[in-house]
């Protein structure tokens, strides 16, 4: 691992009773968050490629863990989300370089598809920040019931040297989605769209 | 249907120089408008909602202009969007979903057609409740100079019976995007991907 890494946090959250209403099967979410240490804190650095190569080991590792604690196989997922936060010492194009140029391919790689773009999202701030990492369906962007997103945070990071950086996976949709609009099983599949 | 009444609008603009490297030519501006609303349906499981999607269409148009001001007054300027919504504590996840149509769909009619789908999330909370809006480029989803997201919230709302709207617009790329992929230059705009 180039990624030194302090500390990872999985969370699920089991969806069962919604406006007095019983959800069967349950919606479920799990995020995985790594906190390592940011190598380009405190100082201008121009190339990020150290940082491209532990976001291709974090989509791995993290996509990994998350599917693992919902318990399910990569290619029951249905939707995803990723998200990164740079403690106070680093820049938001370090989140970038995790994020954006080498995660997807792993967690693609794990989930078995994954035509869609991953939505995410980024920060800079302090220990105990919140991130809301969004979801969308992994194979159909407009798939509407399946617009969503989960909220992590660990306490004591980032530290200022620090990188949260996160992975959510789910196994559905919201609890009790009916706003209409492209549905999962009219997903045609090819364009990571419809 | 019922009628959106709404408590409090509040509209954020960020103006970033620089972030530890070179200072922008052009520094990069990002708004947040925000409308806080009584959620009509708190408190009970309404079945039919779909509706009220109509009634926040000319909410989501004034939010939409709002924006456009904001960051100057030229349309042409606005290179990213996104949108999300916090719902009250008596409310439910779905609520927040109404918002897609009328939030995405004003942007887009605001800007003049833009073709990228809107990147979004949303929760339920209480007050005080931040959140992480995604942003991606407007016309195509892989623009990776634009994934960026801009955190919004209002400290009193949404109250119990509320649901609190954002819309958010931003006039470039991160400060100092570096981290290769697609290029705004190198758009083709023919599926709002790339």
């Amino acid at each position: 691992m180039i990624a030194k890494i302090r500390k990872i946090a999985t969370f699920v959250e089991e969806t069962r009773r919604e406006m007095e209403r019983a959800i069967s099967p349950p919606t479920r979410r799990a995020a995985a968050v790594a906190v390592i240490e940011n190598p380009c804190a405190g100082r201008y650095v121009e190339d990020l490629s150290e940082l491209m190569a532990i976001g291709e080991e974090l989509g791995d590792l993290l996509t990994a863990r998350a599917v693992a604690a919902l318990g399910i196989s990569g290619a029951s997922a249905e939707s995803y989300g990723k998200a990164a936060a740079v403690g106070e010492n680093g820049e938001l194009e370090h989140a970038a370089a995790i994020l954006h140029p080498k995660l997807g391919t792993p967690v693609r790689r794990v989930l078995g598809k994954g035509t869609a773009l991953i939505p995410s999202s980024k920060k800079r701030g302090g220990m105990g920040l919140v991130l809301d990492i969004p979801l969308g369906h992994k194979d159909a962007a407009f798939v509407r019931s399946h617009f969503d997103g989960m909220e992590v945070r660990i306490n004591d990071a980032p530290r200022a040297n620090e990188i949260m950086v996160a992975i959510a996976v789910t196994d559905s949709g919201r609890p009790l989605a009916r706003v209409g609009g492209l549905t999962k099983d009219q997903i045609k599949g090819e364009d990571g769209l419809r | 249907m019922p009628e959106v009444v709404i408590r409090k609008r509040t509209i954020c603009v960020e103006e970033i120089f620089h972030e530890g490297g070179p200072v922008a030519e052009k520094p990069l501006r990002r708004a947040a408008a925000i409308a806080v609303i009584r959620n009509p349906f708190a408190g009970a499981y309404v079945a039919s909602i779909e509706g009220f999607m109509e009634d926040l269409k000319p909410l989501g148009l004034a939010m939409a202009r709002q924006l456009i001001a904001a960051l100057g007054g030229d349309a042409k300027a606005v290179e990213g969007y996104g949108k999300g919504a916090i719902v009250g504590s008596a409310g439910e996840l779905e609520h927040g979903a109404l918002w897609h149509v009328p939030g995405g769909y004003a942007m887009r009619e605001v800007l003049g057609g833009a073709k990228a789908i809107v990147a979004s999330t949303k929760k339920v909370g209480g007050p005080g409740t931040r959140l992480d809006v995604p942003i991606t480029h407007i016309n195509a989803s892989y623009v990776r100079s634009h994934f960026d997201s801009m955190e919004v919230g209002v400290n009193d709302a949404p109250r119990a019976d509320e649901i609190l709207l954002a819309l958010v617009m931003t006039t470039g790329a991160r400060v100092h995007a570096r981290v290769g992929g697609l290029k705004a230059s190198e758009i083709k705009g023919e599926d709002g991907l790339r």
